[in-house]
């Protein structure tokens, strides 16, 4: 029954900054457990419509339903809705003044009231996840961009969030340091992780996605199974899009 | 040797940068003898009083004399002779708080709020007496070092957390709350300090209710606590431009609530930026105490003009002024070192 319910749910949703229409009335239902990459030309919306799913946007028109709580301006509801759904960025966004342990525990110990003990050995646990639990006493600062990701990963989830949003998380990375941190998306998503990705990297896509959302001009333009939307597109935009992206 | 080759590639590289270098070092050298020959070798340690002091010196010297009579004055002013155990306890007491707090050990709120209000408290009853046996001691007779101690450290103490409300209340995203903010530092920074001062300590009184008085030191450390406060807040606000947006989107999208984001991840950061320009701000606000002077209130510098009206001991000025700023650079220079130090260990 709950099952049934989707786990985010937009319905015509739309987003302006000034004149320019960012969202023209999106809708996308995600089912707990599934795995949807997004994807599209920038400037298409695709950041803007999962940052209003934990409201770091907020959006202008439409219903945004996550868990069965609807987003509305009350920020005891906001807050609610943002300790279920991790985000990880592109620009990682760790808390530099603070050790990795530390930006793991900041958040279960003073926002879900954990013991510090309790919250270290889940921080613990989900560094060994993400493959570096020896770094835990590091500053953020002294690691490489790949290793920060992962802490930010490791971060998201040591807030046991019900689905995880992430805004193309492997833009900003060296080419050699993407591989680690989709390995470690990969692993998550295998373990029934709910997840919205933006990304570029369709080899990923092909891999974990259980379906693609393809956004131009701030409008879902497309939504299909993997193989159907690498095979055989069905709008020219996204034909477009694809033999941009794949063409080299 | 490192420092011959450096000598000879830097100040005697040609027949110019020789000759000026040579000029220079005469210089300083001449300038140098001159200060220690007037306040060490012709210097006189001990007279009965400012005549004898000057013949001794045949003028050429200083007369530390007059410190060795003075100090005390200069130190603690009118407060009573035989109680000035007390205004020197205070002062041992006031560096004892401030350099426990320098310690990063010590950086626990719950900790470090309680040793200031049982030190402060203790540093009231010890100047005010009153209970448990101490003469009382009315304000006015609070003078000298304690008084500036006490002008600039409770004014700063109290002028930091107002100031960091009102940097955030600049930003926030509530009109009016905004509007307050910025009126508020725009109209203390558009005023010089003695203004305010005159507005606290003169006109002040004239609006409060017939029989109500409030004391004049208190009046001038509530002056100062405002005044700094909306110095320091844009100082704290430079911090605070300094972070960028992504920190906040971390912290909201963890579901850390304003307060909880705002202590924990925003001024920490903002803060640590912010010491060269606060610890700037400290210390121009830690000279400027002596302002107070025109309320009526007399700090160390006012001690120190006061005793050179001496009639036995008129005119040594010099070395009245000599005295009073070795204990401001000490405190002034203790800053400058204590920023520099915890910059280094906070940088990251």
């Amino acid at each position: 029954m709950s099952d049934e319910r989707p786990m985010i749910e937009l319905d015509m949703v739309e987003k302006r900054y000034g004149a320019f229409q960012a969202l023209k009335g999106v809708s996308l239902a995600v089912k707990k457990g599934e795995k949807v990459v997004v994807c599209g030309p920038s400037g298409s919306g695709k950041s803007t419509m999962i940052r209003c799913v934990n409201r770091l946007e907020r959006h202008d028109k439409g219903r945004i339903v996550v868990d069965g709580v609807e987003l509305t301006d009350d920020p005891s509801q906001i807050e609610a809705i943002r300790r279920e759904i991790g985000m990880v960025f592109q620009q990682f966004n760790l808390f530099p003044h603070l050790t990795v342990l530390e930006n793991l525990t900041l958040a279960p110990i003073r926002v879900r009231g954990m013991k510090p003990a309790e919250a270290k050995d889940v921080a613990m646990h989900f560094l060994e996840r993400v493959h570096i639990p020896e770094q835990a006493a590091k500053y953020p600062g002294q690691l490489s961009g790949g290793q920060q990701q992962r802490v930010a990963i490791a971060r998201a989830l040591a807030m046991r969030p019900k689905a995880m949003l992430f805004d193309e998380p492997t833009s900003a990375l060296d080419p050699e340091m993407i591989k680690e941190v989709l390995d470690v998306m990969v692993t998550l998503a295998e373990d029934g992780m709910t997840m919205i990705c933006v990304t570029h990297e369709m080899g990923f896509a092909k891999r974990v996605a259980d379906k693609i959302v393809f956004m131009d001009e701030g409008q879902i333009v497309e939504v299909a199974k993997p193989d159907d939307f690498f095979s055989s597109p069905k709008s020219e935009r996204a034909k477009l899009f694809l033999s941009r992206i794949l063409g080299h | 040797m490192r420092a011959i080759v450096w000598a000879r590639a830097n100040l005697f590289n040609g027949i110019w940068n020789s000759i000026l270098t040579l000029v220079v070092v005469v210089l300083i050298a001449r300038g140098l003898w001159e200060v220690v020959q007037w306040g060490v070798i012709d210097a006189v340690w001990s007279a009965p009083d400012g005549r004898a002091c000057r013949a001794l010196s045949n003028d050429a010297g200083a007369c530390w004399a007059f410190i060795g009579q003075w100090n005390r004055f200069i130190l603690f002013g009118r407060y009573p002779y035989d109680a000035q155990w007390r205004p020197l306890l205070v002062v041992i007491l006031f560096m004892v708080l401030v350099l426990a707090s320098c310690d990063r050990r010590m950086w626990r709120a719950g900790l470090l709020a309680g040793m200031w209000i049982f030190g402060l408290a203790a540093c009231f009853i010890l100047m005010g007496g009153g209970v448990f046996g101490l003469a009382k001691v009315p304000t006015d007779l609070w003078n000298g070092l304690p008084l500036t101690l006490f002008l600039a450290v409770i004014g700063l103490a109290g002028a930091f957390p107002l100031a960091i409300l009102l940097a955030l209340g600049r930003r926030s995203q509530l009109p009016t709350i905004r509007a307050l903010c910025v009126g508020y530092i725009e109209l203390i920074r558009g005023v010089p300090l003695i203004t305010v001062l005159f507005m606290a300590s003169v006109m002040l009184p004239l609006f409060l209710p017939a029989g109500v008085t409030i004391n004049n030191l208190v009046r001038a450390q509530a002056g100062l606590i405002l005044f700094y406060a909306a110095y320091l807040a844009e100082v704290v606000r430079g911090g605070l431009q300094a972070i960028p947006t992504g920190q906040y989107e971390a912290a909201d999208a963890l579901g850390l609530g304003y307060w909880r984001k705002t202590s924990l991840i925003v001024l920490p950061q903002a803060l640590a930026i912010s010491i060269p320009p606060l610890v700037n701000t400290f210390i121009a606000a830690f000279k400027d105490t002596t302002l107070v002077t025109i309320v009526g209130l007399f700090d160390l510098l006012a001690t120190a003009g006061n005793a050179i009206t001496d009639p036995e001991w008129r005119g040594f000025y010099v070395e009245a002024y000599v005295f009073v700023a070795a204990i401001y650079f000490v405190f002034c220079f203790f800053m400058s070192r204590y920023s520099r130090n915890l910059e280094r260990r906070l940088a990251r």
